[in-house]
């Protein structure tokens, strides 16, 4: 009972951006998408809402094939951060996590002392409570990113896609942010760039290189230097911390072992021989 | 992980609630109670709006005078009144009032919808070409005598209003990005059509003809009729209630159309929707009395920074708005050069500027 995605690919502008992807999170698990640049983890997340339609293969919620529902109906379910999200309109804070309760109101219904209570919510989970009044264009980078994270909130999501979500955001809060998203009683399924934090929230890992799935699994058996040299071409040291059991990335300057410096590109090669 | 944190965490998304405590009954009341009374005082002001412009022109006729001709024509009394003020209220000034209203609302509607829609705040109800395709439409019929008698200059840009914003959907559909493809199909349909209205003029017109069609083009309120003012409200209306309906969408759409998909609005079909919706208001508005420029390009501005941003608020406060606006540019455009009457789409522009400059510097001094 959960978001699913089977053997799904999707051609953009004539190349394969997500290539034969079986993706089938435990319910309540937090699970990293992990890849370069370009590897297909936004536009995965793309077919996984629905904003885009699978050229082969099928994306289901709770078994039913997401082209089949209404949006309405996938938005009471599944809610989502993009990347750049921006606005001219003069909107304050509140109003911006307001919509999130959109998919949960009729044309006509009133504004519920439900919704309000949610929606304070929402700003207290990612701190901007103090700041529920201020106009949009007046927020740093970070808190606009929190303020959409409390939006995804508001909309009560049972699945939370988020592409990205540290961006922007200084440590403390990127810490805080992906505390609350494992905490929270929801299937995430998050892209990150950064492999420590995903080793430190995630329960899987699916790592992504050129739209398919390379290998997925628990971060510990996950990031190993080899797989690291493979998908990202850099040299990484990996230690397991004694206080968290999670595995640690360190990286290295210079060419992974073994490997003369070369192209990104270069690395399938390597792996399909 | 903190338990507390996450004990939390599950509260805010699991706590079932009372279905109808006061206190939802109560908010739920005082919202509507404020956006009605707003509203209502908003037609109120329309209605004086409308009995005082009546009054004003070159034979003047006092505001009791006009409210015992309203009773008479209501069926409501039989107060005696000269002849030539009857005619004078109820043939011209009334139905010229109320088509200037309907164009007001109506205009400032399909302004404030673009806006949204199209995510700039430069949209503006002739941005779908709509203006251009009417005035080739008006000019094919005025000059060239196409469909002949029975087409009319109204019917002919009511076609040419349609034929143009077709095309912007047929390019926009072709370039098939979001909206910057339905802005850019609306600038070059707009271009190709004040080429192809230029070249029929240029070629065909002699200068009484130009002239006549350039002062329609304008926006023009003479010689309204009452078949004018029931179909300008009709389609104002229609618009309306479709427009207040789609409020929650239109909020949805502020951070974009990725952001209003995940919100649960299908998006396409919103999209087409409204815009054949404003395209078709637009249309017959500007058959009826041409471009009236201005209105629906900044009343929904001042709306917004009178009301705020929610399209609850925004899309009755443009409404209103542009009919007291429009009622009033009116009657300052009959009487202020009379006998010589001046284009209202001139005075809309003349009055509306400063008026704008003023809510510009209000809100800069509140921010």
């Amino acid at each position: 009972m959960t978001l699913k995605a089977q053997h799904v690919s999707w051609r953009r502008g004539g190349t394969l951006v997500v290539d034969g992807v079986t993706l089938q999170p435990a319910p309540g698990s937090t699970v990293g998408l992990l890849g370069p640049n370009g590897s297909g983890k936004s536009s995965l997340l793309r077919l996984l809402q629905g904003i885009a339609k699978p050229d082969s293969g099928t994306i289901t919620l709770d078994d039913t094939d997401l082209a089949l529902l209404r949006r309405r109906e996938v938005a009471q379910t599944v809610a989502s951060v993009t990347q750049h999200a921006d606005t001219d309109v003069d909107i304050v804070v509140r109003d911006v996590v307001r919509l999130g309760r959109t998919p949960h109101r009729s044309p006509f219904g009133g504004e519920l002392a439900r919704d309000e209570r949610i929606i304070s919510e929402a700003l207290e989970h990612v701190g901007l409570t103090a700041k529920a009044d201020r106009l949009w264009h007046t927020l740093s980078g970070g808190e606009r990113q929190r303020a959409h994270i409390a939006r995804a909130l508001a909309q009560e999501p049972r699945e939370l896609l988020l592409d990205e979500p540290t961006n922007h955001l200084d440590i403390r809060h990127q810490l805080e942010l992906l505390e609350l998203v494992a905490a929270l009683p929801v299937t995430a399924i998050v892209a990150l760039h950064d492999l420590n934090l995903a080793a430190m929230f995630c329960d899987t890992v699916v790592v992504l290189q050129h739209g398919r799935v390379i290998t997925a699994g628990p971060p510990a058996e996950v990031l190993t230097p080899e797989l690291i040299a493979d998908v990202y071409g850099v040299r990484a040291h990996v230690t397991r911390d004694d206080y968290t059991g999670r595995p640690t990335v360190t990286f290295q300057p210079g060419p992974p072992k073994g490997e003369v410096l070369r192209p990104l590109q270069a690395s399938t090669s390597v792996r399909s021989a | 992980m903190v338990v507390g944190e996450q004990g939390r965490a599950l509260n805010a998304l699991t706590l079932p609630v009372a279905a109808d405590s006061p206190s939802r009954r109560e908010r739920q009341w005082s919202r509507y109670g404020a956006a009605s009374v707003l509203t209502l005082g908003g037609l109120i002001v329309l209605a004086v709006s409308v009995g005082v412009a009546v009054t004003l022109g070159p034979a003047d006729v006092s505001l009791v005078n006009v409210r015992d001709i309203l009773l008479n024509h209501l069926g409501l009394a039989e107060i005696p009144v000269r002849v030539s003020e009857d005619a004078i209220v109820w043939q011209e000034r009334l139905p010229r009032a109320l088509v200037a209203a309907a164009c007001g609302a109506g205009l400032g509607l399909c302004g404030a919808i673009l806006q949204s829609l199209l995510r700039n705040p430069l949209a503006d109800p002739f941005v779908l070409g709509v203006s251009s395709g009417a005035s080739t439409g008006a000019v094919a019929v005025g000059m060239l005598g196409l469909g002949g008698s029975s087409l009319g200059l109204s019917g002919g840009a009511f076609l040419g209003a349609l034929v143009a914003f077709g095309l912007v959907l047929l390019l926009a559909r072709f370039a098939s990005s979001g909206t910057s493809g339905v802005i850019l199909a609306g600038v070059a349909s707009t271009q190709l059509f004040s080429a192809l209205t230029s070249l029929i003029m240029f070629a065909f017109a002699d200068s009484d003809e130009a002239r006549g069609v350039m002062f329609w083009l304008l926006g023009s309120l003479e010689g309204m009729r009452w078949n004018d003012v029931g179909l300008s409200t009709a389609v104002v209306g229609v618009g309306a209630i479709v427009c207040i309906a789609s409020a929650r969408s239109l909020d949805a759409f502020a951070f974009g159309e990725d952001v209003a998909a995940s919100l649960g609005i299908p998006v396409a079909r919103t999209r087409v929707l409204l815009l054949i919706l404003t395209a078709l208001l637009t249309a017959t508005l500007v058959s009826i009395a041409g471009a009236v420029g201005f209105v629906g390009l900044v009343l929904p501005h001042a709306a917004r920074l009178l009301f705020g941003q929610r399209h609850a608020r925004v899309i009755p406060a443009t409404i209103v708005l542009g009919a007291v606006f429009m009622v009033w540019v009116d009657a300052a455009s009959r009487v202020a050069f009379a006998p010589t009457p001046l284009p209202v789409g001139v005075g809309t522009a003349l009055v509306g500027v400063p008026v704008f400059v003023l809510l510009l510097l209000r809100r800069k001094g509140r921010a």
